[in-house]
């Protein structure tokens, strides 16, 4: 029944838009939404950026397709997932000002409701604290999360970051040499540290 | 975007808008009740589905002027042949929504059970049902 379509037009693109928003903005009113996500574009491709109340949750790179994305945050969090553009505008704003090199320190809140307590957050905690355009190594992180021994699970840890960017795991290098891997694909690492400066030679 | 989609084909574009909206609301309300694991995308079909079919029978209630026509309004920009969604508007309720959702939406007849809320040989019957009717229409309009 190859006859049986509906042309996508313009205007059908519009109405869907509008209709998405005044759904968001009655959603927030009425309290419905506990993860508000939107896409953002940006050198490093289109991300999918998601906040609940508690601050930024989650930043997925295009590989990872929209609707695991969205599944895995209505199972871990809450099923009350909808596209808004305002819970997510604090982020967006900064990712904006971060690669246009006018922001050298996220201020969005982080909700760490995807990571497991214990020593995989604690890596990601002091991977927080590593400075714009400097780097740490993965035994120096595995120290500062309190177990020095624990170079190859804090890469691990560093690997399953939800808030990538935000968390800059792209800061964190082996202390042999070299950049190192990424979960975002590596050439993402190589730009990230190149953008803040702190790739020598 | 398969709701909004779905809302354009089974009600129109003037309504599909408030359809939509009345669907994610009503959807979001119920999230609480959802278990683990089920999938949203197939949860908001289902409820849109709902909408369709309530939006259904609110206008065959609805007293028409006679010289309001059509009883049943076709999606107006709509691909293909107005007469074929004139045909589709007066499919029985169940039959016209296994037919969007199985030709318009290309939804697996699992999918199309889940939206109905009815077993998979049931939806399969709808939408053979009804895409015989159409056929059958379309015969009968040449």
């Amino acid at each position: 029944m190859r006859e049986l379509r509906i042309r996508w037009t313009d205007e059908l693109e519009t109405a869907s838009r509008r209709a998405a928003e005044r759904v968001a903005e009655r959603a927030r009113r009425a309290g419905l939404v506990d993860v508000g996500y939107a896409e953002v574009d940006s050198p490093v491709g289109r991300l999918l950026v998601a906040a609940t109340r508690g601050g930024l949750v989650r930043v997925a790179y295009p590989e990872e397709p929209v609707d695991h994305v969205l599944e895995e945050l209505a199972e871990t969090i809450s099923p009350r997932v909808l596209e808004d553009r305002r819970i997510t505008d604090p982020v967006r704003r900064d990712l904006d000002a971060y690669f246009e090199g006018r922001l050298r320190r996220f201020r969005a809140a982080v909700d760490w409701a995807l990571t497991h307590p214990g020593f995989s957050r604690r890596v990601l905690e002091e991977t927080a604290r590593i400075p714009f355009g400097s780097v740490a190594t993965y035994g120096e992180l595995a120290r500062r999360a309190g177990s020095p021994r624990a170079a190859r699970a804090a890469g691990n840890a560093l690997h399953d970051n939800p808030v990538p960017i935000v968390v800059p795991c792209h800061r964190v290098v082996p202390s042999t040499g070299g950049i190192g891997q990424y979960g975002g694909q590596e050439w993402r690492k190589a730009f990230l540290l190149e953008l803040e400066g702190a790739l020598h030679g | 975007m398969d709701v909004y989609r779905f809302l354009v084909a089974a009600v129109g574009p003037q309504e599909a808008e408030d359809c939509f909206q009345e669907t994610f609301l009503s959807a979001l309300r119920a999230y609480p009740g959802l278990r683990d694991g089920s999938n949203l995308k197939g949860w908001l079909i289902t409820i849109a589905t709902r909408k369709a079919l309530d939006h259904w029978r609110a206008r065959r209630r609805r007293p028409v002027p006679v010289e309001e026509v059509p009883e049943h309004p076709a999606p107006e920009r709509a691909d293909g042949e107005p007469e074929l969604w004139r045909a589709v508007a007066a499919l029985p309720p169940m039959q016209r929504a296994a037919v969007i959702h199985r030709y318009v939406l290309d939804l697996t007849y699992a999918q199309v059970a889940e939206a109905l809320g009815t077993s998979e040989e049931a939806a399969r019957a709808n939408a053979y049902e009804g895409r015989r009717k159409l056929r059958a229409m379309q015969e009968a309009g040449r």
